[in-house]
Protein backbone atom coordinates (compact mmCIF):
# COMPACT_ATOMS: atom_id res chain seq x y z
CA UNK A 1 0.00 0.00 0.00
CA UNK A 2 0.92 3.90 -0.22
CA UNK A 3 2.48 5.99 -3.11
CA UNK A 4 5.53 3.90 -3.56
CA UNK A 5 4.06 1.12 -4.20
CA UNK A 6 4.87 0.11 -8.16
CA UNK A 7 4.16 -2.87 -10.17
CA UNK A 8 7.31 -5.52 -9.39
CA UNK A 9 8.39 -5.18 -13.33
CA UNK A 10 8.26 -1.55 -13.39
CA UNK A 11 11.68 0.54 -12.30
CA UNK A 12 11.02 3.98 -11.36
CA UNK A 13 13.57 6.36 -13.18
CA UNK A 14 13.78 9.74 -14.92
CA UNK A 15 16.41 8.39 -17.42
CA UNK A 16 16.27 9.07 -21.79
CA UNK A 17 14.73 5.55 -21.84
CA UNK A 18 11.87 6.44 -18.72
CA UNK A 19 11.02 9.22 -21.13
CA UNK A 20 10.41 8.37 -24.22
CA UNK A 21 6.83 8.05 -25.43
CA UNK A 22 5.47 4.36 -24.73
CA UNK A 23 4.39 4.31 -28.34
CA UNK A 24 8.13 4.78 -29.48
CA UNK A 25 9.34 1.85 -27.30
CA UNK A 26 6.70 -0.68 -28.30
CA UNK A 27 7.55 -0.24 -32.06
CA UNK A 28 11.09 -0.36 -31.15
CA UNK A 29 11.19 -3.43 -29.38
CA UNK A 30 8.90 -5.43 -31.86
CA UNK A 31 11.33 -4.09 -34.91
CA UNK A 32 14.35 -5.51 -32.62
CA UNK A 33 13.03 -8.62 -31.95
CA UNK A 34 12.00 -8.97 -35.65
CA UNK A 35 15.33 -8.34 -36.56
CA UNK A 36 16.83 -10.92 -33.68
CA UNK A 37 14.59 -13.49 -35.12
CA UNK A 38 15.40 -12.86 -38.80
CA UNK A 39 19.51 -13.59 -38.41
CA UNK A 40 20.92 -16.71 -39.11
CA UNK A 41 21.62 -18.83 -36.02
CA UNK A 42 24.80 -19.45 -37.25
CA UNK A 43 26.38 -16.11 -37.16
CA UNK A 44 27.31 -15.69 -33.62
CA UNK A 45 29.09 -12.39 -33.57
CA UNK A 46 25.62 -10.51 -34.98
CA UNK A 47 24.10 -12.47 -31.47
CA UNK A 48 26.82 -11.11 -29.81
CA UNK A 49 26.38 -7.78 -31.09
CA UNK A 50 22.65 -7.53 -29.85
CA UNK A 51 23.49 -8.31 -26.68
CA UNK A 52 26.09 -5.32 -26.79
CA UNK A 53 22.99 -2.76 -28.28
CA UNK A 54 20.76 -4.42 -25.44
CA UNK A 55 23.63 -3.72 -22.52
CA UNK A 56 23.48 -0.28 -24.02
CA UNK A 57 19.88 0.48 -23.81
CA UNK A 58 19.98 -0.90 -19.54
CA UNK A 59 22.77 1.41 -19.40
CA UNK A 60 20.67 4.35 -21.19
CA UNK A 61 17.52 3.39 -18.78
CA UNK A 62 19.79 3.12 -15.39
CA UNK A 63 18.33 -0.35 -15.39
CA UNK A 64 20.97 -2.70 -13.35
CA UNK A 65 22.20 -6.24 -14.57
CA UNK A 66 21.08 -7.80 -11.27
CA UNK A 67 17.02 -6.18 -12.12
CA UNK A 68 16.89 -8.45 -15.37
CA UNK A 69 18.59 -11.45 -14.29
CA UNK A 70 15.60 -11.54 -11.14
CA UNK A 71 13.28 -11.25 -13.99
CA UNK A 72 14.73 -13.66 -16.26
CA UNK A 73 13.69 -16.56 -14.47
CA UNK A 74 10.85 -16.37 -16.51
CA UNK A 75 12.56 -17.97 -19.55
CA UNK A 76 13.05 -21.33 -17.27
CA UNK A 77 10.46 -23.69 -19.10
CA UNK A 78 12.07 -22.59 -22.60
CA UNK A 79 15.86 -23.01 -21.83
CA UNK A 80 14.59 -26.62 -19.85
CA UNK A 81 13.38 -27.52 -23.53
CA UNK A 82 15.93 -26.15 -25.20
CA UNK A 83 17.77 -28.29 -23.27
CA UNK A 84 16.23 -31.68 -24.39
CA UNK A 85 16.13 -31.15 -27.84
CA UNK A 86 19.76 -32.53 -28.41
CA UNK A 87 19.30 -35.09 -26.20
CA UNK A 88 16.62 -36.10 -27.84
CA UNK A 89 17.16 -34.86 -31.77
CA UNK A 90 17.93 -36.84 -34.46
CA UNK A 91 20.36 -36.88 -36.99
CA UNK A 92 24.41 -36.87 -36.83
CA UNK A 93 25.82 -36.92 -33.08
CA UNK A 94 28.61 -35.79 -31.22
CA UNK A 95 29.76 -36.71 -28.40
CA UNK A 96 30.05 -33.61 -25.49
CA UNK A 97 31.19 -34.90 -21.95
CA UNK A 98 30.44 -38.46 -22.73
CA UNK A 99 27.00 -37.75 -23.86
CA UNK A 100 25.78 -38.68 -27.46
CA UNK A 101 23.83 -35.68 -29.07
CA UNK A 102 22.63 -34.63 -31.85
CA UNK A 103 24.32 -31.95 -33.86
CA UNK A 104 20.77 -30.45 -35.48
CA UNK A 105 19.07 -30.70 -31.93
CA UNK A 106 22.37 -28.84 -30.16
CA UNK A 107 21.69 -25.97 -33.32
CA UNK A 108 18.05 -25.87 -32.64
CA UNK A 109 18.63 -25.44 -28.92
CA UNK A 110 21.13 -22.58 -29.29
CA UNK A 111 18.73 -20.90 -31.99
CA UNK A 112 15.93 -20.56 -29.14
CA UNK A 113 17.88 -20.52 -26.70
CA UNK A 114 20.26 -17.07 -28.34
CA UNK A 115 16.38 -15.64 -29.90
CA UNK A 116 14.14 -16.05 -26.57
CA UNK A 117 17.23 -14.33 -24.51
CA UNK A 118 17.26 -11.39 -26.43
CA UNK A 119 13.93 -11.18 -26.85
CA UNK A 120 12.87 -11.53 -23.31
CA UNK A 121 15.92 -9.30 -22.50
CA UNK A 122 14.36 -6.75 -24.58
CA UNK A 123 11.04 -6.73 -22.95
CA UNK A 124 12.31 -6.90 -19.55
CA UNK A 125 13.83 -3.32 -20.53
CA UNK A 126 10.76 -2.11 -21.98
CA UNK A 127 8.81 -3.44 -18.76
CA UNK A 128 11.62 -1.54 -16.00
CA UNK A 129 11.44 1.65 -18.07
CA UNK A 130 7.80 1.49 -18.90
CA UNK A 131 4.61 1.73 -16.48
CA UNK A 132 1.99 -0.92 -17.33
CA UNK A 133 -0.77 1.40 -17.91
CA UNK A 134 1.94 3.43 -20.13
CA UNK A 135 2.77 0.57 -22.29
CA UNK A 136 -1.29 -0.13 -23.03
CA UNK A 137 -1.93 3.38 -23.66
CA UNK A 138 1.14 3.28 -26.23
CA UNK A 139 -0.34 0.11 -27.33
CA UNK A 140 -3.90 2.31 -28.09
CA UNK A 141 -1.91 4.83 -29.91
CA UNK A 142 -0.47 2.49 -32.44
CA UNK A 143 -3.89 1.48 -33.23
CA UNK A 144 -3.83 -1.67 -31.42
CA UNK A 145 -7.70 -2.91 -31.64
CA UNK A 146 -9.36 -0.99 -28.63
CA UNK A 147 -11.11 -4.04 -27.20
CA UNK A 148 -8.10 -5.77 -26.34
CA UNK A 149 -6.38 -2.76 -24.98
CA UNK A 150 -9.66 -2.49 -22.62
CA UNK A 151 -9.49 -5.61 -21.46
CA UNK A 152 -5.90 -5.29 -21.07
CA UNK A 153 -6.56 -2.43 -18.37
CA UNK A 154 -9.22 -4.05 -16.73
CA UNK A 155 -7.06 -6.72 -16.06
CA UNK A 156 -4.37 -4.48 -14.74
CA UNK A 157 -7.07 -2.30 -12.29
CA UNK A 158 -9.00 -5.43 -11.34
CA UNK A 159 -6.36 -8.26 -10.70
CA UNK A 160 -5.82 -6.93 -7.13
CA UNK A 161 -9.50 -7.08 -6.29
CA UNK A 162 -10.39 -10.57 -7.73
CA UNK A 163 -7.00 -11.66 -5.82
CA UNK A 164 -8.02 -10.50 -2.71
CA UNK A 165 -11.47 -11.86 -3.39
CA UNK A 166 -9.91 -15.24 -4.24
CA UNK A 167 -7.75 -14.63 -0.44
CA UNK A 168 -10.99 -14.52 1.28
CA UNK A 169 -12.25 -17.46 -0.27
CA UNK A 170 -9.46 -19.43 0.82
CA UNK A 171 -9.85 -17.96 4.18
CA UNK A 172 -13.42 -18.97 4.63
CA UNK A 173 -12.80 -22.44 3.79
CA UNK A 174 -9.70 -22.83 5.93
CA UNK A 175 -11.76 -21.03 8.93
CA UNK A 176 -14.08 -23.98 8.13
CA UNK A 177 -11.65 -26.61 8.43
CA UNK A 178 -11.06 -27.08 4.46
CA UNK A 179 -7.45 -28.01 3.60
CA UNK A 180 -6.85 -29.06 0.09
CA UNK A 181 -4.41 -32.29 0.54
CA UNK A 182 -5.60 -34.35 -2.04
CA UNK A 183 -6.76 -34.65 -5.51
CA UNK A 184 -10.42 -35.73 -3.66
CA UNK A 185 -10.57 -32.08 -2.80
CA UNK A 186 -10.07 -30.77 -6.32
CA UNK A 187 -14.26 -30.12 -6.76
CA UNK A 188 -14.03 -28.13 -3.97
CA UNK A 189 -11.68 -25.65 -5.33
CA UNK A 190 -13.26 -26.29 -8.41
CA UNK A 191 -16.14 -24.93 -7.07
CA UNK A 192 -14.25 -22.15 -5.61
CA UNK A 193 -13.22 -21.17 -8.98
CA UNK A 194 -16.71 -21.44 -10.71
CA UNK A 195 -17.66 -19.12 -8.05
CA UNK A 196 -15.18 -16.81 -8.40
CA UNK A 197 -16.09 -16.31 -11.75
CA UNK A 198 -19.58 -15.28 -11.17
CA UNK A 199 -18.73 -13.09 -9.12
CA UNK A 200 -16.10 -11.51 -11.80
CA UNK A 201 -18.92 -11.46 -14.44
CA UNK A 202 -20.92 -9.96 -11.99
CA UNK A 203 -18.70 -7.42 -11.42
CA UNK A 204 -17.87 -6.74 -14.82
CA UNK A 205 -21.61 -6.15 -15.31
CA UNK A 206 -21.44 -3.19 -12.63
CA UNK A 207 -18.15 -1.79 -13.87
CA UNK A 208 -19.88 -1.78 -17.05
CA UNK A 209 -23.16 0.14 -15.53
CA UNK A 210 -21.05 3.03 -14.04
CA UNK A 211 -18.90 3.71 -17.31
CA UNK A 212 -22.44 4.31 -19.31
CA UNK A 213 -23.55 6.11 -16.25
CA UNK A 214 -20.28 8.79 -17.15
CA UNK A 215 -20.95 8.54 -20.59
CA UNK A 216 -19.31 5.69 -22.53
CA UNK A 217 -19.82 4.81 -25.82
CA UNK A 218 -17.63 1.98 -26.49
CA UNK A 219 -14.49 3.90 -26.80
CA UNK A 220 -11.79 4.92 -24.59
CA UNK A 221 -11.01 8.77 -24.20
CA UNK A 222 -7.84 9.24 -25.01
CA UNK A 223 -6.88 11.83 -22.33
CA UNK A 224 -3.02 12.32 -21.94
CA UNK A 225 -1.11 14.08 -25.45
CA UNK A 226 1.24 11.16 -26.09
CA UNK A 227 2.35 12.54 -29.42
CA UNK A 228 6.11 11.91 -29.63
CA UNK A 229 8.00 14.23 -31.77
CA UNK A 230 10.30 13.04 -34.52
CA UNK A 231 13.44 13.20 -32.54
CA UNK A 232 11.96 10.39 -29.85
CA UNK A 233 11.28 8.34 -32.66
CA UNK A 234 14.53 8.45 -33.72
CA UNK A 235 16.00 7.67 -30.63
CA UNK A 236 14.09 4.77 -29.74
CA UNK A 237 14.16 2.94 -33.02
CA UNK A 238 18.23 3.39 -32.81
CA UNK A 239 17.99 -0.06 -31.12
CA UNK A 240 16.14 -1.50 -34.36
CA UNK A 241 18.27 0.37 -36.45
CA UNK A 242 21.57 -0.61 -35.42
CA UNK A 243 20.47 -4.00 -34.81
CA UNK A 244 19.52 -3.73 -38.45
CA UNK A 245 23.04 -2.61 -39.71
CA UNK A 246 24.69 -5.11 -37.58
CA UNK A 247 22.40 -7.89 -39.48
CA UNK A 248 23.40 -6.39 -43.16
CA UNK A 249 27.01 -6.06 -42.09
CA UNK A 250 27.16 -9.85 -41.14
CA UNK A 251 25.24 -10.90 -44.41
CA UNK A 252 27.92 -8.60 -46.54
CA UNK A 253 30.56 -10.52 -44.73
CA UNK A 254 29.32 -13.59 -44.77
CA UNK A 255 28.67 -13.70 -48.66
CA UNK B 1 -37.48 23.92 -11.87
CA UNK B 2 -37.46 20.53 -10.25
CA UNK B 3 -34.01 18.54 -10.29
CA UNK B 4 -35.70 15.32 -10.68
CA UNK B 5 -39.58 14.40 -11.17
CA UNK B 6 -40.48 10.69 -11.40
CA UNK B 7 -44.38 10.18 -12.11
CA UNK B 8 -46.18 7.05 -11.65
CA UNK B 9 -43.20 5.36 -12.41
CA UNK B 10 -43.62 1.25 -12.62
CA UNK B 11 -41.22 -1.49 -13.44
CA UNK B 12 -41.19 -5.57 -13.58
CA UNK B 13 -38.39 -7.15 -14.12
CA UNK B 14 -37.54 -9.29 -17.56
CA UNK B 15 -38.68 -12.15 -15.46
CA UNK B 16 -41.91 -10.84 -14.17
CA UNK B 17 -41.48 -9.43 -10.56
CA UNK B 18 -43.02 -6.21 -10.42
CA UNK B 19 -40.44 -4.10 -8.57
CA UNK B 20 -42.00 -0.98 -8.42
CA UNK B 21 -45.54 0.16 -8.72
CA UNK B 22 -46.35 3.97 -9.39
CA UNK B 23 -43.66 6.04 -7.71
CA UNK B 24 -44.17 9.50 -7.63
CA UNK B 25 -41.75 11.82 -6.31
CA UNK B 26 -40.29 15.20 -7.23
CA UNK B 27 -36.91 16.88 -5.85
CA UNK B 28 -36.28 21.07 -6.16
CA UNK B 29 -33.12 22.25 -6.66
CA UNK B 30 -30.52 22.36 -4.09
CA UNK B 31 -32.77 19.94 -1.71
CA UNK B 32 -31.07 16.97 -0.07
CA UNK B 33 -33.53 14.07 0.46
CA UNK B 34 -33.32 11.05 1.76
CA UNK B 35 -35.04 7.94 0.53
CA UNK B 36 -35.05 5.56 3.17
CA UNK B 37 -36.39 1.88 2.25
CA UNK B 38 -35.62 -1.84 3.45
CA UNK B 39 -34.00 -3.89 1.45
CA UNK B 40 -35.95 -5.15 -1.40
CA UNK B 41 -38.09 -2.53 -1.36
CA UNK B 42 -36.69 -1.67 -4.80
CA UNK B 43 -34.62 1.56 -4.01
CA UNK B 44 -32.03 -0.10 -6.36
CA UNK B 45 -34.10 -0.64 -9.23
CA UNK B 46 -35.31 3.26 -8.87
CA UNK B 47 -31.93 4.37 -8.64
CA UNK B 48 -31.00 2.62 -12.01
CA UNK B 49 -34.07 4.26 -13.39
CA UNK B 50 -32.81 8.00 -12.59
CA UNK B 51 -30.31 8.06 -15.53
CA UNK B 52 -32.19 5.54 -17.53
CA UNK B 53 -30.06 2.26 -17.39
CA UNK B 54 -33.60 0.77 -16.78
CA UNK B 55 -36.37 2.14 -19.05
CA UNK B 56 -40.03 2.86 -17.11
CA UNK B 57 -42.71 0.36 -18.19
CA UNK B 58 -44.78 2.77 -17.13
CA UNK B 59 -44.46 6.25 -16.32
CA UNK B 60 -41.98 9.22 -16.87
CA UNK B 61 -38.31 10.04 -15.01
CA UNK B 62 -37.65 14.15 -15.53
CA UNK B 63 -34.59 15.43 -14.75
CA UNK B 64 -34.01 19.52 -14.93
CA UNK B 65 -36.78 19.23 -17.63
CA UNK B 66 -35.32 16.96 -19.92
CA UNK B 67 -37.35 13.28 -19.59
CA UNK B 68 -35.34 10.16 -19.48
CA UNK B 69 -35.83 8.41 -23.23
CA UNK B 70 -33.71 6.48 -25.61
CA UNK B 71 -32.60 9.93 -27.31
CA UNK B 72 -31.87 11.57 -24.11
CA UNK B 73 -29.42 9.07 -22.50
CA UNK B 74 -26.22 10.98 -23.05
CA UNK B 75 -27.29 14.16 -21.81
CA UNK B 76 -29.41 12.56 -18.48
CA UNK B 77 -26.47 10.56 -17.85
CA UNK B 78 -24.14 13.97 -17.44
CA UNK B 79 -27.08 15.55 -15.18
CA UNK B 80 -27.63 12.83 -12.63
CA UNK B 81 -24.46 11.62 -11.11
CA UNK B 82 -25.10 8.25 -9.91
CA UNK B 83 -22.24 6.99 -6.64
CA UNK B 84 -22.21 2.97 -6.61
CA UNK B 85 -22.48 1.52 -3.27
CA UNK B 86 -19.07 -0.52 -4.19
CA UNK B 87 -16.36 1.75 -4.82
CA UNK B 88 -14.46 -0.57 -6.96
CA UNK B 89 -17.13 -1.27 -9.25
CA UNK B 90 -17.17 2.57 -10.07
CA UNK B 91 -13.17 3.62 -10.40
CA UNK B 92 -12.59 1.17 -13.27
CA UNK B 93 -9.29 3.25 -14.54
CA UNK B 94 -5.66 2.55 -13.52
CA UNK B 95 -5.38 6.25 -11.83
CA UNK B 96 -7.33 8.36 -9.91
CA UNK B 97 -7.19 11.48 -11.67
CA UNK B 98 -7.68 9.20 -15.03
CA UNK B 99 -11.26 7.85 -13.16
CA UNK B 100 -12.34 11.33 -12.26
CA UNK B 101 -11.16 12.74 -16.36
CA UNK B 102 -13.45 9.87 -17.34
CA UNK B 103 -16.36 11.41 -17.64
CA UNK B 104 -15.82 15.30 -18.70
CA UNK B 105 -13.47 13.22 -21.34
CA UNK B 106 -16.57 11.58 -22.93
CA UNK B 107 -18.02 14.99 -22.81
CA UNK B 108 -15.33 15.91 -24.81
CA UNK B 109 -12.90 18.10 -22.27
CA UNK B 110 -9.11 18.11 -23.05
CA UNK B 111 -6.20 19.45 -21.85
CA UNK B 112 -6.05 22.05 -19.80
CA UNK B 113 -9.83 22.70 -19.31
CA UNK B 114 -9.92 18.63 -18.53
CA UNK B 115 -7.01 19.44 -15.71
CA UNK B 116 -8.81 22.13 -13.94
CA UNK B 117 -12.43 20.26 -14.08
CA UNK B 118 -10.38 16.98 -12.11
CA UNK B 119 -8.32 19.14 -10.10
CA UNK B 120 -11.67 21.38 -8.73
CA UNK B 121 -13.30 17.57 -8.36
CA UNK B 122 -11.01 15.61 -6.33
CA UNK B 123 -10.13 19.11 -4.12
CA UNK B 124 -14.12 19.34 -3.41
CA UNK B 125 -13.55 15.59 -1.76
CA UNK B 126 -10.20 16.72 -0.25
CA UNK B 127 -8.14 13.66 -2.40
CA UNK B 128 -6.30 16.01 -4.77
CA UNK B 129 -2.98 14.91 -3.00
CA UNK B 130 -4.41 11.23 -4.49
CA UNK B 131 -4.80 12.54 -8.22
CA UNK B 132 -1.46 9.76 -9.42
CA UNK B 133 -2.31 6.53 -7.70
CA UNK B 134 -4.09 3.67 -8.48
CA UNK B 135 -7.56 3.41 -6.61
CA UNK B 136 -6.84 -0.25 -5.22
CA UNK B 137 -4.16 1.63 -2.64
CA UNK B 138 -6.70 3.66 -1.47
CA UNK B 139 -8.49 3.20 2.03
CA UNK B 140 -12.13 2.28 1.35
CA UNK B 141 -13.41 5.53 2.70
CA UNK B 142 -10.73 7.64 0.03
CA UNK B 143 -12.33 4.84 -3.00
CA UNK B 144 -15.35 6.22 -1.44
CA UNK B 145 -14.62 9.87 -1.89
CA UNK B 146 -12.76 9.41 -5.16
CA UNK B 147 -16.05 7.79 -6.50
CA UNK B 148 -18.01 11.10 -5.50
CA UNK B 149 -15.47 13.44 -6.94
CA UNK B 150 -15.74 11.24 -10.52
CA UNK B 151 -19.28 11.90 -10.51
CA UNK B 152 -18.95 15.65 -9.68
CA UNK B 153 -16.07 16.41 -12.41
CA UNK B 154 -19.66 15.55 -14.78
CA UNK B 155 -21.24 18.92 -12.96
CA UNK B 156 -24.53 16.68 -12.25
CA UNK B 157 -27.63 18.57 -11.87
CA UNK B 158 -28.05 15.84 -9.01
CA UNK B 159 -26.37 13.31 -7.00
CA UNK B 160 -27.69 9.85 -6.49
CA UNK B 161 -25.74 7.96 -3.91
CA UNK B 162 -26.87 4.43 -3.32
CA UNK B 163 -25.83 3.64 0.63
CA UNK B 164 -23.05 6.15 1.00
CA UNK B 165 -21.96 4.96 4.67
CA UNK B 166 -21.86 1.42 4.31
CA UNK B 167 -18.36 -0.03 5.30
CA UNK B 168 -17.27 3.18 6.39
CA UNK B 169 -15.49 3.73 9.95
CA UNK B 170 -17.27 6.35 12.08
CA UNK B 171 -14.40 9.27 10.92
CA UNK B 172 -14.92 8.57 7.15
CA UNK B 173 -18.60 8.27 8.08
CA UNK B 174 -18.57 11.98 9.09
CA UNK B 175 -15.71 13.53 6.76
CA UNK B 176 -18.14 11.93 3.91
CA UNK B 177 -21.01 14.05 5.83
CA UNK B 178 -19.18 17.16 5.98
CA UNK B 179 -18.03 16.19 1.71
CA UNK B 180 -22.26 15.86 1.34
CA UNK B 181 -22.76 19.03 3.41
CA UNK B 182 -20.59 21.16 1.49
CA UNK B 183 -21.50 20.42 -1.96
CA UNK B 184 -23.72 22.95 -3.34
CA UNK B 185 -25.83 20.40 -5.65
CA UNK B 186 -29.42 18.74 -5.25
CA UNK B 187 -28.60 15.23 -3.40
CA UNK B 188 -30.36 12.22 -3.17
CA UNK B 189 -29.22 9.78 -0.69
CA UNK B 190 -30.65 6.04 -0.72
CA UNK B 191 -30.38 4.65 2.56
CA UNK B 192 -31.33 2.33 5.16
CA UNK B 193 -28.92 4.12 7.90
CA UNK B 194 -31.49 6.42 9.53
CA UNK B 195 -29.16 8.61 11.94
CA UNK B 196 -27.02 9.68 8.81
CA UNK B 197 -30.27 10.77 6.88
CA UNK B 198 -31.06 12.51 9.37
CA UNK B 199 -27.92 13.96 9.78
CA UNK B 200 -27.69 15.22 6.46
CA UNK B 201 -31.52 15.27 4.75
CA UNK B 202 -34.01 17.51 5.91
CA UNK B 203 -36.59 15.31 3.82
CA UNK B 204 -37.15 12.08 3.51
CA UNK B 205 -39.01 9.65 1.64
CA UNK B 206 -39.85 6.14 2.54
CA UNK B 207 -40.19 3.27 -0.48
CA UNK B 208 -42.00 0.44 0.65
CA UNK B 209 -43.77 -2.23 -1.36
CA UNK B 210 -42.69 -0.41 -4.87
CA UNK B 211 -44.23 3.37 -3.58
CA UNK B 212 -43.36 5.87 -1.90
CA UNK B 213 -45.00 5.34 1.75
CA UNK B 214 -44.47 8.61 3.20
CA UNK B 215 -42.83 11.63 2.42
CA UNK B 216 -42.10 14.46 4.95
CA UNK B 217 -39.29 15.92 7.62
CA UNK B 218 -36.65 13.21 8.40
CA UNK B 219 -37.19 14.45 12.07
CA UNK B 220 -40.87 13.66 11.78
CA UNK B 221 -40.81 10.95 9.81
CA UNK B 222 -37.94 9.33 12.26
CA UNK B 223 -40.34 10.25 15.20
CA UNK B 224 -43.02 8.39 13.95
CA UNK B 225 -42.25 5.06 15.47
CA UNK B 226 -45.20 2.59 14.08
CA UNK B 227 -44.47 4.26 10.66
CA UNK B 228 -40.97 2.94 10.78
CA UNK B 229 -41.92 -0.59 12.31
CA UNK B 230 -44.78 -0.62 9.14
CA UNK B 231 -41.99 -0.87 6.62
CA UNK B 232 -39.62 -2.52 8.06
CA UNK B 233 -37.21 0.40 9.43
CA UNK B 234 -35.65 0.99 12.63
CA UNK B 235 -33.93 3.13 14.77
CA UNK B 236 -30.27 2.39 16.29
CA UNK B 237 -30.51 0.42 19.55
CA UNK B 238 -29.97 3.32 22.03
CA UNK B 239 -30.68 6.40 19.25
CA UNK B 240 -33.14 8.78 19.83
CA UNK B 241 -34.27 11.66 17.81
CA UNK B 242 -32.57 14.67 19.50
CA UNK B 243 -34.43 17.27 20.75
CA UNK B 244 -34.56 20.57 17.86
Amino acid sequence: MGAGHHHQLYLPGVSVAHRLPPQCKLLAVLAFAIVVVATPREWFWAFAAYAVLLGAVAAAGRVPASHVARRMVIEVPFVLFAVLIPVIGMGERVSVLGLSLSLEGLWAAWNILAKATLGVVASILLAATTEPRVILLGAQRLRLPSLLVQIAMFMLRYMDVILDEMRRMRVARESRGFEARNARHIPVIARSAGALFIRSYERGERVHLAMLSRGYTGQMPIMADMSASAAQWGTALALPAAALAVLGLSALGLT
Amino acid sequence: MNSLEVRQLAYAYPDGTQALFGVDLSIARGERVALLGPNGAGKTTLVMHLNGILTAGHGTVTVAGTPVGKDTLKEVRQRVGLVFQDPDDQLFMPTVRDDVAFGPANAGLRGAELDRVVEDALARVGMLEAADRPPHHLSFGQRRRVAVATVLAMRPEILVLDEPSSNLDPAARRELAEILRSLDVTVLMVTHDLPYALELCERSLILSGGVIAADGPTRELLADADLLARHRLELPYGFAIPAV
